[in-house]
């Protein structure tokens, strides 16, 4: 349903932030998207949505294409895949019914059609309770809940969540993640970009694609997949991730939390 | 109506700026409001004196009958004559005796008729141009039995410059007001567009289509003009008040000459409004 084939996207003047990507997304899959910082993580999800097109190469989503997509089909494609940001981006001055109503409106819902549908959202984040709340009067993982609902308003096939839980504490950032699961198992598949390890291994059986520079170097479902030689060879590329993070300097958004800690037992 | 509610919410919450770029168009069509008062009464005052524009071609007393039936048919057929009279000579002499009576014992008298035929010509009201009523003179004058051609060059000429003088100031003034006006307007929308960016991301992120993202500040801009236009009527409507009142009786503007103007304010407040939406929703949906 979501192919990259070779995509490279460059920037003039950051040079190339992804570089001969190939992947395939099924429909109703679920797969992390991890990397450090800096490593195209965003760029992936935004070229899913096309908000901006690759250099090279070319991604299709459903029947889309980032070759042949035409500007006033972009509209369309946005309403088959949700976007769910890492600041939940709601509007402070309406309520969670509103936030949600909001997305049904701007794609020309029937009238009569909102208000139940976003009953029906709201209960499908768990939230059914709080509609009449503003968003500040909720807690973050609350917000992120309106805003999942406002991605899934218009019956998207895929959901794209950068950094979701980024700005959660962990029982709320759990409490999301249960619910992207919840959602994927009705049907919607997920594409979860996080440097939150806790998620990965929670759900170890997940597919998970890991980017570097710009590069794809692991993708769980090929396990054969091209990895360029690196001293640690052999260890499982999510846990060297958590190295790498441990490392890297300026990185407050990541949670190192969870008893095992960075670098911690590899398997 | 979302269009609607959302640009007027957008306006009450600039009020000054709105007023501004209400006031402008106002102002604008306003000018242009005067001239049409002023051109519309010069023309209404002066189509009278317009449709008397005649020609008058003195005929040789040589002329026989026969000629002066074929004369006549000729003229009549030109296409900008609408008719052709025939003064005698006894008709000019009874004529004059009329028009001076303080000759009227005098022209009993006279022996001889010194006063010569004439044909009386009236173009049709295309053809009341200084240039037409040059160039049927010129025609007749060529005639034989024409002796002399005359004509009230000096009106016609008059009433040409001074309504064209009356149109290119409307259209100077009125224009220059225009263009402050539609910088104003346009400067009103591009507030409206930066203060809901947030919601234009939003809606651009769920796959709201470009045109339900631009409508309601293309709404903003016509509602403006729309206003403004409502406007400069009023301050019109004044101005003609106190002129009907103060200096002389003035004719009010014609029903659809009112309605082009408000339309005018619509179209220029969209117009303004169309270009700050290009410009700084130029990036919807670009990839
Ligand atoms: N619009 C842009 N213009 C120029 N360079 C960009 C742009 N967006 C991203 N980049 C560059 O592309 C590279 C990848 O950025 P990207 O945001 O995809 O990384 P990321 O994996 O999402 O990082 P993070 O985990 O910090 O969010 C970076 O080097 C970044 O500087
Ligand atoms: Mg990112």
């Amino acid at each position: 349903m979501i192919r990259f084939r070779n995509v490279t996207k460059h920037y003039p003047r950051s040079g190339n932030a992804l570089e001969d990507i190939s992947f395939h997304i099924r429909k109703g899959e679920f797969a992390f998207l991890i990397g450090p910082s800096g490593a195209g993580k965003t760029t992936a999800l935004r070229l899913v949505h096309m908000e901006t097109a690759p250099t090279g190469g070319e991604v299709t989503v459903s029947r889309y294409s980032s070759s042949r997509i035409r500007r006033r089909e972009i509209p369309q494609l946005r309403r088959r895949v949700g976007f769910v940001f890492q600041d939940f981006r709601l509007l402070e001055r309406l309520t969670a019914a509103e936030n949600i109503a909001f997305a049904l409106q701007a794609t020309g819902a029937p009238r009569a059609e909102i208000r139940p549908k976003v009953m029906r959202l709201l209960g499908h984040v768990g939230l059914a309770s709080r509609a009449k709340a503003y968003p500040g009067e909720l807690s973050g993982g609350e917000r992120q809940r309106v805003a999942i609902a406002r991605a899934l308003a218009t019956d998207p096939l895929v959901l794209l969540a950068d950094e979701p839980t980024g700005n959660l504490d962990e029982r709320a950032s759990i409490g999301v993640f249960e619910l992207f699961r919840q959602l994927n198992a009705l049907g919607t598949a997920v594409i979860l970009a996080t440097h939150d390890t806790t998620l990965l291994r929670r759900s170890p059986e997940t597919r998970v694609l890991e980017l570097e520079s710009g590069r794809l170097v692991y993708d769980s479902a090929s396990d054969a997949a091209a990895r360029p030689a690196r001293p640690s060879a052999g260890a499982s590329p999510i846990f060297e991730f958590v190295a790498d993070a441990a490392d890297a300097p300026g990185r407050s958004e990541t949670r190192q939390a969870g008893p095992e800690g960075p670098g911690g037992s590899a398997p | 109506m979302r269009p609607f509610r959302e640009a007027l919410v957008s306006l009450i919450r600039r009020p000054v700026l709105a007023t501004l770029s209400v006031t402008a168009i106002g102002l604008s069509l306003f000018i242009v409001g005067l001239f049409g008062l002023t051109a519309h009464n010069i023309s209404r005052a002066l189509a009278s004196v317009e449709e008397k524009v005649e020609i008058v071609a003195y005929l040789t007393d040589e002329i026989g009958e026969d000629q002066l039936r074929l004369v006549r048919t000729e003229i009549g057929a030109y296409p900008e004559v609408a008719s052709v009279e025939y003064v005698s000579k006894t008709e000019a002499l009874y004529n004059a005796s009329r028009e001076l009576t303080e000759f009227s014992d005098v022209f009993p008298d006279l022996e001889i008729n010194p006063l010569p035929a004439s044909l009386e010509i009236r173009l049709r009201p295309g053809h009341r141009t200084p240039g037409a009523v040059q160039e049927v003179a010129a025609r007749l004058g060529s005639y034989e039995f024409v002796d002399d051609v005359r004509f009230g060059r000096e009106w016609v000429d008059r009433i040409h410059t001074l309504r064209r003088i009356a149109g290119g100031t409307a259209l100077v003034l009125g224009g220059s007001f225009a263009i402050v006006a539609m910088l104003l307007v346009g400067t009103t929308v591009r507030m409206s567009i930066h203060a809901r960016s947030t919601e234009i991301a939003i809606m651009e992120n769920v796959g709201a289509t470009s045109g339900f993202i631009q409508r309601p500040f293309l709404v903003e801009g016509l509602i403006s003009g729309v206003l403004g236009g409502l406007l400069a009527w009023a301050l019109t409507y004044v101005a003609y008040r106190l002129l009907d009142r103060a200096v002389f009786a003035v004719l009010w503007l014609p029903d659809p000459w009112i309605l082009a103007g408000i339309l005018a304010g619509g179209i220029l407040g969209m117009v303004a409004a169309q270009r700050s939406v290009r410009r700084e929703l130029r990036n919807l949906y670009a990839i």
